[in-house]
């Protein structure tokens, strides 16, 4: 029922970090999150991006190292694709993703506090479910805990140099386009003002 | 210098490399991912225990958990939310950060003021949400970060389908105009 006293701790002190990261990188707010899905604001884009290129150096180091062990969520497809498609559908019509909710409770968000509420609903009626919903997750096969590095047989550094590389090239198109924005918005202005 | 626990803002690639090197303390201290949604489900298991004990037989939720060594506990992932909504708490406080907003200027662009249709659709949205992200196991956290960084297949999966229908969505609702109003 509980852990222990100390990896409760723990998981505390590393919730604080983590909300804290949340909201000073601006993400416990409907604004930047739907933004993101408008493609105008890439916040949600490049904090997530540099996390995953960071985590993964470290992740596949400490393994290496024998210091750390994956955990990866099976490949199910059913669950997965119908999952990912009602989570962006409701993560967009919220305006904010789990955890963001919770961190944007945090700032004192009301709209957020109800969609706590709704979620913990979403949790009781998934779990009730879970018998009847068992053929969808599990209709479209099970691939096991499976990574990309294992289903190529390739080094995951490899895959972490890949990403990498696409992450410098992210972000400077990203620069690249909020100069075109900063541009357009200038001459929109000056042809405002002529008229 | 300005003290940078009272800004308002930090760099988006600052704040991802924080919670990338926070993702190597939680699997180097605590062999866990970063995740938020398996705590909800994990509330959700336990008050339907307490309220009809019964179900713990008649559901088979509970009997796979436990083979899975992952029964509903109130366990580390638990006290991270506790942790996350602090750690907002803290932040926003110290910057003055505060937004005690029910309905956002875009929801009031499109959709009107009215704060019981914000609270309501908040409310069925937030229960879409977290019942994708447990048929899919994870959430932006557990999949769109912890997985991905660990290169599971299911997360980059999950990753580019939420995405597209997250896009799909705003484009819907708030069409292009939309952008004007973030």
């Amino acid at each position: 029922m509980f852990d222990s006293p100390e990896k409760l701790l723990l998981g505390l002190a590393t919730g604080i970090l983590f909300g804290f990261l949340l909201q000073k990188g601006r993400v416990a707010k409907f604004s930047v999150i739907v933004g993101q899905f408008l493609l105008k604001d890439w916040t949600v884009v490049k904090i997530m991006g540099t996390a995953v290129v960071v985590g993964a150096i470290g992740i596949f180091a400490l393994v290496a190292a024998g210091q750390a062990s994956l955990h990866v969520k099976p490949l199910l497809l059913g669950g997965v694709l119908l999952g990912g498609a009602l989570f962006g559908a409701g993560m967009t019509v919220l305006g904010y993703c789990p955890g963001t909710t919770v961190a944007a409770c945090g700032e004192g968000r009301r709209d957020a506090m109800v969609g706590v509420l709704g979620m913990f609903a979403g949790a009781l009626a998934f779990v009730a479910a879970w018998p009847a919903l068992q053929p969808v997750i599990k209709g479209l096969g099970d691939e096991g805990k499976v990574t990309l590095p294992d289903l190529t047989n390739t080094s995951p550094w490899l895959w972490i140099a890949g990403m990498a590389g696409a992450g410098i090239i992210g972000v400077l198109l990203l620069r690249g386009v909020g100069r075109f924005g900063k541009q357009s918005t200038t001459a929109k202005i000056r042809v405002g003002s002529s008229a | 210098m300005t003290n940078p626990l009272t800004l308002k803002s930090w760099p988006p690639y600052a704040v991802g490399v924080g919670i990338g090197v926070l993702s190597w303390f939680a699997f180097a201290t605590a062999d866990h991912p970063l995740g938020i949604s398996t705590a909800f489900e994990n509330t959700a298991a336990l008050t339907e225990k307490a309220i009809v004990p019964e179900v713990e037989q008649s559901n088979g939720y509970f009997a796979a958990k436990a083979a899975e060594g992952k029964p509903p506990k109130i366990g580390w992932e638990w006290m991270l939310v506790v942790g996350v909504f602090l750690g907002a708490f803290l932040s926003s406080r110290l910057s003055g950060d505060r937004s005690p907003e029910t309905v956002p200027a875009l929801w009031r662009w499109r959709f009107g003021g009215s704060p019981a249709k914000r609270l309501a659709v908040a409310f069925l949205a937030g229960a879409v949400m977290i019942f994708g992200a447990r048929l899919a196991q994870g959430c932006t956290s557990g999949h769109g970060i912890s997985g991905s960084l660990q290169l599971a297949a299911s997360s980059w999966v999950f990753s580019a389908v939420f995405f597209a229908v997250a896009t799909t969505t705003a484009f819907a609702l708030y069409g292009k105009e939309g952008a004007e109003h973030v």
